[in-house]
Order: structure tokens, then C-alpha cells, then sequence
């Protein structure tokens, strides 16, 4: 379990970043290295240079935008569970970053890069996802945004090209949505078997908005588009939350392992996903 | 005030958690190597070849080592427990697999070279042309016609078939008597030890004196030095084996390994120290696992509850090769106890032990006796049920009484003591019924099964008498030796032949030398583990090492103490008889003023300046003891579950442990065995589980898929004990390593079940994963015979 040898740089500044990758294409990204290393002890994974993006400013901060707040893709597990205004504003992200892994791992872990290695289990990705957040990319052609929808393509794949690093996360703020996030940890690996993010916007009684986004249970972090529509316009009462509930899985191949076969996991996400929603009454 | 029953705080522990603890990874020689094994990615093939060339014309490397090039070389790793009457087929154990590797984790070949990095790309270049073959990973298709041999000598694959207790037909005449049966299919599935720390080995050979030094993580260094030596064939003295500091072993660092002696190998060829230290996920396939068996047990008995008659037929998984005591645990730890706390008068007891392609089986935290207190815990379980009686009466009706020791069981077993009611009694107080009223109602009221699970377990532990590990086939003795050297200043060194690696015996026979000789711990020195300071050991196993090497202390400490009296009493001008040892000092009996420090009698014993005629100068002592019985610790355990039948998810909602291991020297550490010893016997219960896919490989190969406990998964842990002193051994100390591990894991599951009863669910296979369990429930038609009261209602 020890590393090979490889190159190390630390840029200082965001065109220095990019410019060093323009100069080792091979070369990785490091962020919080808590996937990233792992992976490299267990010679999964052997980049010929790492590039530290713990000294790039640009990368760093929580800040208002309005409408939005912007995310620094190097802020770590831990800031993002703490941050008064992402608890105030997009609350769901703290509750799911509260959940990442023990301490050490939230103290390090970024969440640019839990969404760059695109775990299947990961946290973020769901709560991200139901909070319609936007990332913020950059590489030597220039920036771009894309939906968190868009950037999530399977599993440790995303739609980022290999020299291209994410800056930022955009989240719209849901303040006043009733939000959470239920994980059943797996005992062995802690990751999710199945975590289910909910946001709801509610209206004189009727849901206006229902945002709910399940990790764990298919290849890639999803919205449950048939069980949101169930409870949207809807007065909700016990037995369209249960029917909501139902439909959490449709359309989607649910995984199965030695720990949780597909059925298990399709009906744990119906109870969880109905729990949570019983939850937020 | 005496130290012996104070929660002293761990001496072992300020080196340990500040990182200044010695462990044999940690020891660095000048001119040390590196090896690296190559091991077999199938569970079963021919090797046609290894070629190492390419590997060895690397910069930095120094060798490459294959099991032809050692074949002849190096003797085959022999098995250390031979149990009579039981047809032991052993085989050829090669250190690197010769012709064919026999599970996935086998080592073909190890590389030595400058540096890991070196060693590594080295590993990579090295060529293996395997012939995969068929591979058996479970006893029941390892034991079908036709099966796939993993030993061409072995037919049938069956390793060794022991028989205990009364003939089959008595016992079966027993049971078709009865008035009651019940038949249980148990399956106690493989696990993984995982202590903290892998194993490792670090040699260093002297080509001026013939002497090699072997650092290893070792649960019995002297065990090993013999085993080490026959393996090379070298001279006993000219190996010493030390374990420093062992980060836990849980029986997995018993066994000699291949590992170990290829190191010894190497240093001694390429006369340069070379060091291993395995990776947790080698961990996972090169060392021993513990457990797998498949049983079908039968208990009978009356309609009131008195049982009469049990037969047991386990077969247990072997493994690739015989590990040093495997053929011992599934048969002596296991067979001779299986009646449990309970009198029945028919057992009989078979076991068949089986050769599959999987990793050697051994000893692991309770060896044995958790599958035997599993299978009678369960059964007695099942039998309440039956027979409409609730589980605490029929235990209560069937312990064995207070006023019935030494009780002999009906496997030639004597229980020396025990208060067994009371301690159910104790654990049943702690519990409280009214709280359990309450709790049971709330998980009602919120759509959960509550259960109440009991346990009341007697274990067989303090290995024990030499002579009956000779009758047992066990290879060596299994007494224990102890030194206690009083230096010219009244401290105190000790040299015992444990070799405690976490249990706290540094600390526990300091307490021991303090309150004997009067001196404070800071004046005591606990040495162990390693073979050239101590004289002899058989090692720490079995919950042996405070009830043997104790005792052992303990004997010894009285020669040193008889022959200071005679010094202080030549220089109190008294007669011998007339003086005592009291906190420190020597006093003439009712002569309050004529006295002399223990210290000052250990300098006139050094300077020899005036002694009493026929004393020796000095002032050291040793003992050998060796005990006349086991010991038995015993105790109840209760547990209280949650199941929440809509995900199968288990909920620990208490805890509580009584146990009687004797008087304890230290409750705290006491204490930390039996929580420890807790949380592994319910992570057998509910999360661990070794997996072999078709192929033979281990689909469990990491922590991120084998689930160990974590101290978050449980609630406090509410423990009381009862100190009821073994008859037979000087401290009066029973043992206390393994009774958590064996009590807790059928307290759980007798808990999961009692939870499940009302389901018509009464039999889960471990672990019971909330998959497992929610498929249970799902198969009772629970849902729709319940209607709409089966879900959660928020
Ligand atoms: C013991 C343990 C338990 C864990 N438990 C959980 C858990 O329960 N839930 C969970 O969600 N996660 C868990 N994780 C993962 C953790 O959240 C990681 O921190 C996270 O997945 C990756 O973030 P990082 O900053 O450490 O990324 P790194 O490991 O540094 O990088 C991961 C990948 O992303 C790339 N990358 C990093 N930053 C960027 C960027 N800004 N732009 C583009 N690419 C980038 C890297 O090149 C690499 O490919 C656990 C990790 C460990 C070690």
C-alpha cells in the first residue's frame, strides 16, 4: 500500500493550473486526495504527476451571488456541513456533506472532488443534484458551465474533458425549501447503499416544487422525475407521499451486490424515500 | 492499599498511543532488504512454471525465490495439533506452493530486492504459467462425489473425522425417547480476524555465530522458534524469535507461516537482514481465517424443559492446508463443550474437517468454543419455543447447579465452578422487565419488533494441563514458565512465557509483583516475547496467560519471597517462621519495631556479605506451572433488539454483560476484554462474512466490502461480574480473552429471533444482514396477513 513514484506540482494561481496541465497531460488533479490517493495505493489508478489545486485561491470561498451562492471547488466536506449561509440557503448540501465518511475525510475531502470521481455512492452528487446546482469548469479552451445533471454520466465518469478542472459550484438558493437527506451507510464502506435528497417548495398548502435525487441505487446519482411529479401541484397527504414514494426507482437499473441485491435496494429506497418525505410534514 | 482489583491505568498504553510502541515493522537493521511474496491469483491450478530471470536482472533486486528452488531446501510446515482417533490426513505444507497452488493468496514466490519500490516492479516482471483447475470452496460441495480434489492423496477431501461423547445410536435412542426435538441447520460462516496490526517478520542472520534473529508478530514466540528451526533445519539455539510489540492477533498470529520462515531463508542466504510486512489486503488472503462450519444439531428433552439428549454433526472448512493447531479447533475446543452450562447426559458429537480451496482455518478469538456456544445457545432457544416455555426457564431448569461442582459433562469435561443461576439472575436484574415493557411498546407503537436475547454460556479456557494436550494430540505443553529477578536495588524484573499482545498482562502482573513484594509498579519490569530472555513459553491463546503464566508468577514470587525471609531474618536475628513480608517490609511477628525493608534484603542477598548458611547469593526465582485443569469462565448475556421490518435493519437498543472470570486483578482491563470481546462476537453476528465467489476468489477482499464493527453501531455496553474464584489455580483467575466473542454472538441472534418469532421466523443464517432479514420477513407473508397495521406509520 505504498504509492509510486510520480512528479508533484502546486500551482499558484488558476492560469497557472491550467498551464501546468497543458504541459503534463497525463498529469491529475489533486484535490483533497481522499479518493485520488487511495486509488493510487491500490495501483487503480498511477498518474504520472499530481497537481495540488490546495494553493489556487480562485478555488477557494463560499460567496453570495444573489440568487445563487457560489462554492469554491476546494472547499472542504467539513465547511460546506458548517457554512451559516449553505445551511440558510441550500441546506440540503450541509446535511449531505455532515454525512461524507468520519472527520478526517470531511476535513480533506473537497466538493469539486467528489463530483470530479463521480462515485456512485457519493453524497454530494444527490443533493446536488436535487438543489439544481450548476458547475463552474475551466480548462486552456476557456470556462464553461454545465448542470451537475450534465457533468454526472456514470460511474467515476463525468462529462469534464481530462484537462479541464472545475472551479466552482453554482447553487441556486432554496431558502425556505424543507430539505433532507437520509443515508443508509453501507457497514463496511460507509458509502451509501442508498441516500435519498429531498427538497420541497410548498405553497398555501400545495407543493409548488418537489426536488428529490437518490444516490447508491443505479450507476450514477439520479433525479426520481415520476415521484416528483406525483407530489407536484399536490396537497400532500400520507398516500401521495407512499405513491411518490413507489415510483422513486422507475426507469432506473437498480445496482445489486453481495451486500444488497437490486429488489433490496429498490424497496429501501422506497422506505427511505417515503420516510424522508414523512419527514419534512 | 493492594493493587490487585484497582483499575490501574495500563502501562502499556503511553509508549502505545503516543506512537513509541516497538513493533516489528518498526525495526530497521543496517543493509535490510525487502521482500515482496508473489501469490497465486487462482484458487486452484498447476504450475507449469515460474519464471523470475527478467526479475532478477533488475537493478536492486538480490532474489527470487520459488518453490522448486526451495523444494528440499526448506521442510514443509508441519501441523502442531494431531488429535487422536480423528484419521488426520496431513499433506505436504511447502512454504512456496511446489506444483500447485491450493487457494487464491498461495505463495509461489518472493522477491527480495533494495528498496519496496524495487521489490515491486520486480513482483510485476515475475512470470507464473498456471494451469487453472477446478476449485471447491464450501464443505458441501467439497465433500460431493466427484468433487474436485484439492489434495490428489486426500479423497474425498475429508481431512480428519473425529467422534466424542456417547456412541450416535445411544444418543439417537435419547432423542426418538424424548418427548420433545428440535433440529437446527446452523451455518457459522468465515471470518477474517483483521487485528490492527498485519502480520510482518523481519531476519537477520549471523554468519559468525550461526545464529539467526527472527522479529515476528508472534502470539507464541517459542512456539515458533521451534517450529522456525524445523522448518530451516537449523539448531533450536541458534534461532531467537522476539515479538515486540503485536497489535493484536486474535489466534491469527499462532500459527507459523509461510511468510516468516522464506525471511529466515533469505537472511540467511544473501547474509543481509531482509523484512516483510504484509498489506492489509494480503492480510485479507494469507492469513488464517476462523470459523466456517455447516452443522445439523438436534436437541431433545421433556415438555417441561429438562433436557435430555443432543447430537451434533459439524462439518468445518479447513482450508487449503492444515494451519499449526487447525485440526485442534474444530474438534477438542470445540466437541468436548457443546453441551454448554447445561446438564444433558446424551451427546454425541461428530465433526468432519474439510480441505477446500480457500485459505487455512485456525484459531480465531475463541477457537471453538464460539461455535460450539452458538450451536447449544441456539438450539436451547428453539426448544423454549417449541415446547411453549420461555428461554430463561428452560436455561434456568437445565444449568448446571452451584452445589454440582466439579461437574463432569457427558464429554469427560470437569467444570471446576460456577454460580450460573446467579449470574442469569444478575443480568436479568439488570435488564428490568418494566423497562423492556416500556421499550417494547414504543418499538410497537413506531412499527418495530422488539426481541430479548439471552445467553448463558460457559466457556473452556486457561489451556491447560500438558497432560491432557498430550492426550489431545496437542504438540507441545501447554504449562507456562516465569522468572522474577530482584535486582541488588529491590526493583523488579519479570521474564514470562506469555506473550500478551493487548491484553495488558504488563500491567496486570506488575499489579501481581507490587502487592507481593510491597514495591510500587514503577519498580517492576514485565518482560516477554522473546526466546533468548525467556526461558520457556507456550504463549498467549486460549485465555491463558493471567490463569497459567499467572500462576506461574505467581509461584514464582513465593520462592523469591521464602528465600528473602530467610536473609531478613538472619539479619533480624529472628527465627525464619517468625517473619512476614508486610507492604514492603520484613517484621518480626509482633515486634512492631524490629523490621527491614524488602530492598535492603535484595542487597544484602547481592553482596553476599552475611547469609544465612545453605542460601545463595541473589535473589531470583523461577517456576514452571503447570495447571491440573482448564478454567471456566462463565456468565449470561443480554441483548435487546429493534428490527424494523420494513428494511430488515437491526437496531442494538442494549447491551449487558455479566461474567464471571474469577477475582479480577484489573476490572478495567477486564472490562475492555469483554467489550472488545462483545463487539466481535456481534460482528459475526450481524455484519462479518467471508464470501468466496464460484472461482474461489474472496469477494470480501477489503474493508471497504468486509464490515468490522465500529464503535458508532452500539449502544453502552452494561457490564457486571461475579467473581467466583477457579478452584484449582493459584490466582483463582478463570480467563477472560474470549468470553465476550463467544457469549455475544448468539445473544444477538437468539434476540433477532424472539423479535421474529410472531413471524413464524426461527432460523437466519449469519450475518444477519438487513437484506437477510428483510427477505425473511418478506417470505413470512408477514405484510399481508398483518394488513395495514405492517408499515411504518409516521
Ligand atoms: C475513508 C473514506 C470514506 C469516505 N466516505 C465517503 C462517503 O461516505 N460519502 C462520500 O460521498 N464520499 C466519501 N469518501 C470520498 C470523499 O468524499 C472524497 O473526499 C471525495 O470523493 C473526493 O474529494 P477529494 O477532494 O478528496 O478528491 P481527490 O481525491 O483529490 O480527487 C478525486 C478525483 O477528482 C479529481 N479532481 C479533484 N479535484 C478536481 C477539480 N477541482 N476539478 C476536476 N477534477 C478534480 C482528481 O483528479 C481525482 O480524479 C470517502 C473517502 C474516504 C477515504
Amino acid at each position: 500500500m505504498t504509492l509510486a513514484a510520480f512528479a508533484y506540482q502546486r500551482p499558484r494561481s488558476l492560469a497557472e493550473a491550467v498551464e501546468a496541465m497543458a504541459e503534463a497531460p497525463d498529469a491529475r488533479w489533486l484535490s483533497g486526495g481522499m479518493s485520488l490517493l487511495p486509488m493510487m495505493k491500490l495501483e487503480l489508478a498511477a498518474p504520472p504527476a499530481l497537481l495540488d489545486l490546495s494553493g489556487v485561491e480562485d478555488l477557494r470561498g463560499i460567496r453570495d451571488e444573489g440568487d445563487f451562492l457560489h462554492i469554491g471547488a476546494m472547499t472542504r466536506h467539513v465547511e460546506l456541513a458548517r457554512d451559516p449561509a449553505v445551511r440558510r440557503d441550500a441546506h440540503l448540501a450541509s446535511l449531505a456533506a455532515e454525512r461524507i465518511g468520519d472527520p478526517q475525510v470531511r476535513n480533506r475531502g473537497t466538493v469539486g472532488g467528489s463530483l470530479a470521481h463521480a462515485d456512485p455512492a457519493a453524497d454530494l452528487p444527490a443533493a446536488l443534484l436535487a438543489l439544481d446546482a450548476e458547475v463552474e469548469a475551466v480548462s486552456a479552451r476557456g470556462r464553461r458551465a454545465l448542470s451537475v445533471q450534465d457533468l454526472l454520466l456514470g460511474p467515476m465518469m463525468t462529462a469534464l474533458e481530462p484537462d479541464e478542472l472545475i472551479v466552482a459550484i453554482r447553487i441556486p438558493k432554496h431558502t425556505g425549501h424543507r430539505q433532507a437527506y437520509t443515508k443508509v451507510p453501507h457497514p463496511a464502506s460507509g458509502y451509501a447503499v442508498v441516500g435519498v435528497a429531498v427538497a420541497i417548495h410548498e405553497e398555501g398548502g400545495r407543493v409548488r416544487q418537489a426536488a428529490i435525487a437518490v444516490t447508491g441505487v443505479a450507476l450514477k446519482a439520479f433525479r426520481a422525475a415520476r415521484a416528483e411529479a406525483v407530489l407536484a401541484g399536490q396537497a400532500v397527504d400520507q398516500e401521495v407521499l407512499a405513491e411518490a414514494a413507489g415510483l422513486v426507482c422507475d426507469g432506473q437499473d437498480v445496482l445489486g451486490d453481495v451486500y444488497a441485491s437490486a429488489a433490496y435496494r429498490r424497496q429501501l429506497a422506497q422506505v427511505v424515500t417515503r420516510r424522508t418525505l414523512e419527514g419534512l410534514r | 492499599m493492594a493493587l490487585r482489583g484497582q483499575s490501574v491505568p495500563r502501562l502499556e498504553d503511553a509508549r502505545l498511543i503516543t506512537g513509541r510502541g516497538r513493533y516489528t515493522a518498526d525495526i530497521q537493521l543496517a543493509g535490510q532488504l525487502t521482500a515482496l511474496m508473489v501469490r497465486s491469483p487462482h484458487a486452484h491450478a498447476r504450475i507449469r512454471s515460474v519464471d523470475g530471470d527478467r526479475a532478477r536482472a533488475l537493478p536492486g533486486v538480490h532474489a527470487v525465490y520459488t518453490g522448486q528452488d526451495t523444494k528440499g531446501v526448506l521442510n514443509p510446515i508441519p501441523t502442531a495439533w494431531l488429535p487422536p482417533g480423528s484419521d488426520l490426513a496431513t499433506t505436504d505444507h511447502p512454504a512456496l506452493a511446489w506444483d500447485v497452488v491450493r487457494y487464491v493468496g498461495d505463495a509461489v514466490a518472493m522477491v527480495v530486492a533494495d528498496s519496496l519500490a524495487a521489490a515491486r516492479k520486480a513482483r510485476d516482471l515475475i512470470e507464473v504459467d498456471y494451469e487453472p483447475l477446478p476449485a471447491v470452496t464450501g464443505v458441501t460441495e467439497a465433500t460431493a462425489p466427484g468433487a474436485p480434489l484439492v489434495h490428489e492423496g486426500v479423497p474425498g477431501n475429508r481431512a480428519l473425522f473425529w467422534h466424542a461423547g456417547a456412541s450416535t445410536d445411544e444418543v439417537e435412542a435419547a432423542l426418538r425417547q424424548a418427548e420433545v426435538r428440535v433440529r437446527l441447520p446452523l451455518v457459522q460462516q468465515r471470518l477474517i480476524p483483521n487485528p490492527m496490526e498485519p502480520r510482518a517478520a523481519v531476519a537477520q542472520y549471523d554468519p559468525s555465530t550461526g545464529k539467526l534473529t527472527l522479529w515476528a508478530t508472534s502470539q507464541n514466540p517459542h512456539i515458533h522458534r521451534l517450529l522456525v528451526a524445523g522448518v530451516l533445519g537449523l539448531p533450536e539455539h541458534r534461532v531467537r524469535v522476539i515479538a515486540g510489540d503485536v497489535g493484536g492477533g486474535f489466534g491469527s498470529k499462532i500459527a507459523c507461516y509461510p511468510d516468516e520462515v522464506l525471511v529466515a531463508h533469505a537472511a540467511r542466504e544473501l547474509r543481509r537482514p531482509v523484512r516483510w510486512v504484509e498489506e492489509r489486503r494480503e492480510h485479507f488472503v494469507a492469513t488464517t481465517h476462523g470459523r466456517d462450519h455447516v452443522e445439523e444439531v438436534e436437541l431433545g428433552g421433556t415438555r417441561d424443559g429438562i433436557l435430555t439428549a443432543l447430537k451434533v454433526r459439524a462439518r468445518a472448512n479447513l482450508g487449503a492446508y492444515l494451519s499449526t493447531a487447525a485440526p485442534g479447533v474444530p474438534t477438542i475446543l470445540f466437541g468436548l463443550i457443546v453441551n454448554g452450562a447445561y446438564d444433558i447426559p446424551h451427546v454425541a458429537v461428530d465433526v468432519e474437517g474439510v480441505y477446500t480451496n480457500t485459505t487455512p482455518v485456525d484459531a480465531y478469538r475463541g477457537a471453538g468454543r464460539p461455535e460450539a456456544t452458538f450451536l447449544i445457545e441456539r438450539l436451547v432457544d428453539r426448544f423454549a419455543r417449541e415446547v411453549g416455555m420461555d428461554p430463561v426457564e428452560v436455561r434456568r431448569r437445565n444449568l448446571v447447579a452451584a452445589d454440582r461442582f466439579p461437574y463432569t459433562n457427558a464429554l469427560g469435561i470437569t467444570y471446576d465452578s460456577g454460580r450460573y443461576h446467579a449470574a442469569l439472575d444478575r443480568a436479568l436484574a439488570m435488564l428490568d422487565p418494566g423497562q423492556v415493557s416500556r421499550h417494547r411498546e414504543e418499538a410497537r407503537r413506531q412499527g418495530r419488533l422488539l426481541g430479548v436475547g439471552v445467553s448463558t454460556y460457559v466457556e473452556m479456557c486457561g489451556l491447560g494441563p500438558s497432560e491432557v494436550a498430550g492426550a489431545v494430540g496437542f504438540q507441545g505443553g501447554l504449562w507456562e514458565h516465569a522468572l522474577v529477578r530482584v535486582l541488588p536495588t529491590g526493583k523488579v524484573m519479570v521474564m514470562t512465557g506469555a506473550s500478551p499482545h493487548g491484553q495488558g498482562e504488563e500491567t496486570t502482573f506488575a499489579q501481581l509483583v507490587a502487592d507481593r513484594l510491597g514495591c510500587s509498579l514503577d519498580d517492576v519490569e514485565v518482560m516477554h516475547g522473546d526466546t533468548d530472555l525467556v526461558s520457556m513459553g507456550w504463549g498467549t491463546y486460549g485465555s491463558r496467560s493471567t490463569a497459567v503464566g499467572g500462576g506461574a508468577l505467581s509461584v514464582a514470587l513465593d520462592r523469591v519471597v521464602d528465600k528473602a525471609r530467610q536473609v531478613a531474618a538472619h539479619t533480624l536475628e529472628a527465627s525464619v517462621g517468625d517473619v512476614v513480608l508486610e507492604a514492603g517490609r520484613f517484621y518480626v511477628q509482633g515486634v512492631q519495631d524490629r523490621s527491614v525493608a524488602f530492598a535492603e534484603v535484595a542487597l544484602k542477598a547481592h553482596l553476599a556479605w552475611s547469609l544465612p548458611a545453605g542460601v545463595e547469593p541473589g535473589l531470583e526465582a523461577q517456576a514452571s506451572y503447570n495447571p491440573t485443569n482448564f478454567t471456566y469462565p462463565y456468565g449470561t448475556h443480554v441483548a435487546v433488539v429493534e428490527v424494523d421490518p420494513e428494511t430488515g435493519d437491526i437496531h442494538l437498543r442494549r447491551y449487558i454483560a455479566v461474567d464471571d472470570c474469577g477475582p479480577r486483578i484489573n476490572p478495567m482491563i477486564v472490562e475492555g476484554q469483554v467489550r472488545g470481546g462483545v463487539v466481535q462476537g456481534i460482528g459475526q453476528a450481524l455484519w462479518e462474512g467471508a464470501a468466496y465467489d464460484r472461482q474461489g476468489q474472496l469477494v470480501t477482499g477489503s474493508l471497504m466490502d468486509y464490515a468490522l464493527p465500529k464503535a458508532r453501531f452500539f449502544p453502552p455496553i452494561e457490564t457486571d461480574a461475579l467473581e467466583t474464584p477457579a478452584a484449582h489455580n493459584p490466582l483463582g483467575v478463570k480467563g477472560v480473552g474470549e468470553t465476550g466473542t463467544i457469549a455475544a454472538t448468539p445473544t444477538i441472534v437468539n434476540a433477532v429471533l424472539d423479535a421474529l418469532a410472531p413471524l413464524g421466523i426461527h432460523n437466519l443464517d449469519m450475518p444477519l444482514t438487513p437484506e437477510r432479514v428483510w427477505q425473511a420477513i418478506e417470505a413470512s407473508g408477514w405484510k399481508a396477513a398483518a394488513g395495514g397495521q405492517g408499515g411504518v406509520q409516521a
